[in-house]
């Protein structure tokens, strides 16, 4: 059956879609979802380092109670820039934008996004978002959490106009990415492949892409109503005008909330795929692992106000957002069951994404179970805007985003740039930052639960002592992620060259050329079952995997 | 300005006396049943967390590819396991958002006998004005007497916080929300700010003492009035200058915080945001009391980030005022 799929060997040899065409211009207008994918890359790497410098500016502050090394104003700023470049120019695009745009295309056994310049336009978009940061940067920063809380938004004299419509912009970018894959997903299927028999990366795209589209929106005019109501005025929000602070945290979070699903969903899909390949098993669970991606989703839609159980809303509405809330735990818990279900008598490989995945499974469920505490009305009241908080959505969003994007990038990486890395300093790397980061934010549960508000400058000293654990840790942590960097310019510059299909994955991307062909495929492949990795044995000869059968059977 | 904010970050601190390795002291009636309820959540937490990364580590020790070279094809899925796992955990979290609905419906209904202290809240001080009209910086109450708060912010949002009784609730300006608790346990606890509100936001703590019954009325007869206790006018200027919050902006040892500093300000020619140049005599300084949009020194504005105290000070206090401002030299 072999012969139906693509062939291994393309008839050009040496020409790919990094080499195809040269210049810089051939990168910047570029129509390939592959070198958009690779622009995206680049750019969460570098939004990624500037939002972590800001990080370790803010944990050395905090080594020791009063001044460490800046004074109020700045450390306000720094973790105002922190979190909004974090969020809105890495953990947003980070996944879907960079490994997404790379291999949904391949994943489909497509020659492209449906709509492959509104595509480079959403890129386009991201440098525009990210350039107005950068001016935010150079016109008097921004001091107002990346939350933009009225009406202190409305009040203080930093950027915030710059700031939000940087954000606005790329909203826009955010949106037409998930128009895109939504498009592409539903109109660019390969024959035989049925929803259900997609890559479970999809499906976390999918449900991303949804959110992506229908509450990005809201943020957008949440945010052109802030700017508004800055320049002229109006009165929407500034209770000294008529306004209603509340109203904006309505609007903000009915986006924000969604957006930690954004966030969170695609890493969850990484890590499917993942756990399946390298544990050479056939993924357990597929229907409940997918529609779960869609239940959080849906469900993402309707919890926002449980962030605002002590802002004045009614009690009504509390108890409501509470109860929802704890349905979204439901879905998350299934993905977990069944990522161990997978690994039952498979065969495990542990190198470099695998241990990813595997720290992501830990990191996740503490950042899951410690939700619970937060969705519980009355534990929220006390823990409610403290370190408890701050520990409990880094567990989420920073560890659950970034490790799904680092064992998704180790994954993908031989196929992106035909390089292999060096798989022991690859796992060092990944242990090393997934120590530095409990050990980060481990004790931040027990600052904030004991009295330790969040987003202050100067604290009692009773909590030096976690303190300065949790500063060591952010240090250890950035080892773990420098590690990183020089591995993967290591394997640009000096790495193997890439078998085509080095993990004996199934799905679509893996049966292609390394690195792909510009066309992706030479002929439109046939797709089966993507977890049949009982298909591929290895060949010690060649070092490659290579099909032994073809299996289409469902799940 | 860190002569000032180390000055600011050696003011006392309050130990915690009690409490455990997750919590500070039980100090509210709500205190044992959150601490009840956060520990249930917190034990169901650990079991799952155990239980998971037990068969995890397990999984990956016993079918590690060197042991388990090939993988076995097991069922790839289990209709009635994937339903008992999604029901089973759902019947727990039902009941911690039962929990959870006590507990909060308990915090959100304050008693009929309970005792109203209206606090305001402005960057970066809380006030609190009790029922006899006595306005200070600290927040006494009795302990097992029920107290509600009505809180209020003149500027942007802030959130009233004391951790050692388990309560917390955001001062929205513009509208009046509530808040309620019975201290169990004298002695002396930080109110402090969880919600964002600029530059001295870690510093936006105030003491709340709770005294044993009847020692709040004695407390209010000697502290409670500035002008009384045979205090002399500069005097009493001094304690509403600590009582109405001026000290989170104007220092009065010369360094610059949000606002000038009050050293050697009394009768000096200061220079205006506008350009003008006019004397801090009596009349500016009322002035900017009570309009403070009015008159700006340069370099702190416009706009002047102080709220006026139109309303919030008597004619007294502000005499009070301008006799202490004499004295700061």
């Amino acid at each position: 059956m072999s012969s139906t799929t693509a062939t291994h060997a393309p008839p050009q040899a040496g020409v790919n879609y990094l080499n195809a065409r040269r210049g810089l211009l051939s990168w910047v207008f570029t129509l390939d979802h592959k070198r958009i994918g690779i622009m995206y890359l680049v750019g969460v790497m570098g939004a990624f380092l500037l939002g972590g410098v800001f990080a370790l500016k803010l944990r050395t502050e905090l080594l020791t109670v009063g001044k460490t090394i800046m004074d109020p104003d700045t450390y306000n700023q720094a973790f105002t820039l922190h979190g909004a470049v974090m969020v809105f120019l890495f953990i947003i695009p980070g996944i879907p934008a960079a490994l997404g745009n790379f291999c949904l295309p391949l994943m489909l056994g497509a020659k492209d996004v449906a709509f492959p310049r509104l595509n480079l336009m959403s890129f386009h978009l991201w440098m525009w978002g990210a350039i107005f940061f950068v001016i935010v940067l150079l016109t008097g920063g921004l001091d107002t959490g990346w939350t933009f809380y009225t009406p202190y938004s409305t009040t203080t004299n930093t950027s915030v106009i710059w700031a939000v419509m940087g954000a606005f912009i790329l909203g826009f970018s955010s949106i037409f990415t998930g128009l895109n894959f939504i498009v592409t997903i539903h109109k660019m299927r390969p024959p035989g492949m049925t929803f259900f028999k997609m890559p479970l990366f999809l499906w976390g795209l999918y449900a991303t892409a949804l959110i992506q589209i229908l509450a990005t929106p809201v943020l957008g005019i949440t945010l052109l109503l802030l700017a508004i109501e800055r320049a002229f005025k109006l009165g929407i929000f500034d209770a000294t005008l008529g306004g209603d602070p509340v109203l904006f945290q309505h609007f903000f979070w009915f986006y924000s909330h969604p957006a930690v699903y954004i966030m969170i969903l695609p890493a969850f899909a990484v890590v499917s795929e993942l756990i399946a390949v390298h544990s050479r098993k056939e993924i357990f669970g597929y229907k409940f692992i997918g529609l779960s991606s869609v239940a959080i989703a849906i469900i993402g839609f309707v919890v926002w106000g449980h962030h605002m159980f002590v802002s004045g809303q009614s009690t009504m509405a509390a108890t409501v957002f509470s109860f929802l809330t704890f349905f979204v735990a439901i879905p998350s818990a299934i993905k977990v069951f069944n990522w161990l279900a997978t690994l039952y008598k498979g065969s495990i490989r542990i190198n470099t994404p695998m241990l990813y995945a595997l720290g992501f499974i830990w990191l996740f469920t503490i950042g899951g179970v410690t939700g619970l505490f937060l969705s519980t009305m009355s534990t929220d009241v006390h823990l409610h805007d403290t370190y408890f908080v701050v520990a409990h959505f880094h567990y989420v969003m920073v560890a659950g985003t970034l490790w799904g994007f680092l064992g998704g990038l180790h994954h993908w990486w031989p196929k992106i740039t035909g390089k292999m890395y060096h798989d022991g300093v690859g796992m060092f790397a990944s242990i090393t930052a997934f120590v530095g980061f409990n050990l980060t934010f481990f004790p931040q549960f027990i600052m904030g639960t004991r009295g330790m508000p969040r987003r202050y400058y100067d604290y009692l000293e009773e909590f030096q002592f976690l303190h300065v654990l949790s500063t060591v840790g952010a240090y250890v942590l950035a080892v773990g992620l420098f590690t990183v960097l020089f591995l993967l310019i290591h394997s640009l510059m000096k790495g193997k060259k890439a078998p085509h299909n080095p993990w004996g994955a199934a799905s679509l991307e893996w049966q292609t050329a390394t690195p792909p062909i510009t066309e992706n495929f030479h002929e439109t492949p046939k797709a089966g079952n993507p977890y049949a990795v009982y298909d591929f044995e290895y060949d010690a000869a060649t070092g490659d995997y290579k099909r032994v059968a073809f299996s289409d059977s469902t799940h | 300005m860190l002569n000032s904010l180390l000055a600011l970050a050696q003011q006392p601190r309050i130990a915690p006396t009690e409490g455990d390795f997750w919590f500070p002291p039980q100090a509210s009636s709500f205190a044992g049943k959150l601490d009840a309820d956060y520990y249930f959540i917190y034990w169901v937490s650990a079991f799952f967390v155990l239980v998971i990364a037990g068969v995890l580590v397990l999984f990956t020790l016993k079918y590690h590819s060197k042991k388990n070279p090939k993988a076995e094809r097991t069922s790839t899925h289990n209709t009635p396991l994937e339903l008992a796992w999604s029901i089973l955990p759902g019947i727990v979290l039902l009941y911690m958002f039962v929990l959870g609905f006590e507990g909060y419906t308990d915090l959100r209904t304050s008693p009929s006998n309970a005792v109203n202290v209206d606090v305001t809240a402005q960057k970066w001080a809380w006030t609190f004005t009790y029922p006899n009209g006595v306005v200070h910086d600290e927040l006494h109450v009795e302990k097992d007497q029920p107290v509600q708060l009505t809180l209020s912010s003149v500027d942007v949002i802030h959130s009233f916080w004391v951790a050692a009784f388990r309560t917390k609730m955001d001062a929205v300006p513009g509208r009046y929300t509530k808040l309620w608790f019975t201290p169990t346990m004298t002695g002396e606890f930080w109110a402090q700010c969880t919600e964002y509100c600029g530059t001295n936001h870690s510093m936006m703590r105030a003491k709340v003492v709770v005294h044993e019954p009847g020692g709040l009325a004695k407390w209010l007869a000697v502290e409670g009035d500035p002008h009384g206790g045979g205090r002399t006018a500069a005097q009493a200027g001094e304690k509403i200058y600590r009582i109405q919050g001026c000290a989170a902006c104007h220092t009065l040892d010369g360094s610059k915080l949000t606002g000038p500093s009050f050293k050697g300000l009394f009768e000096r020619q200061e220079q205006m945001a506008d350009g003008s140049t006019i004397t801090a005599d009596e009349n500016y300084i009322r002035e900017s009391i009570l309009n403070p949009q009015a008159k700006i020194v340069s370099g702190y504005g416009p706009p002047s980030a102080m709220p006026t105290f139109q309303g919030r000070v008597k004619d007294k206090d502000i005499d009070a005022l301008i006799a202490f401002l004499r004295t700061v030299k």
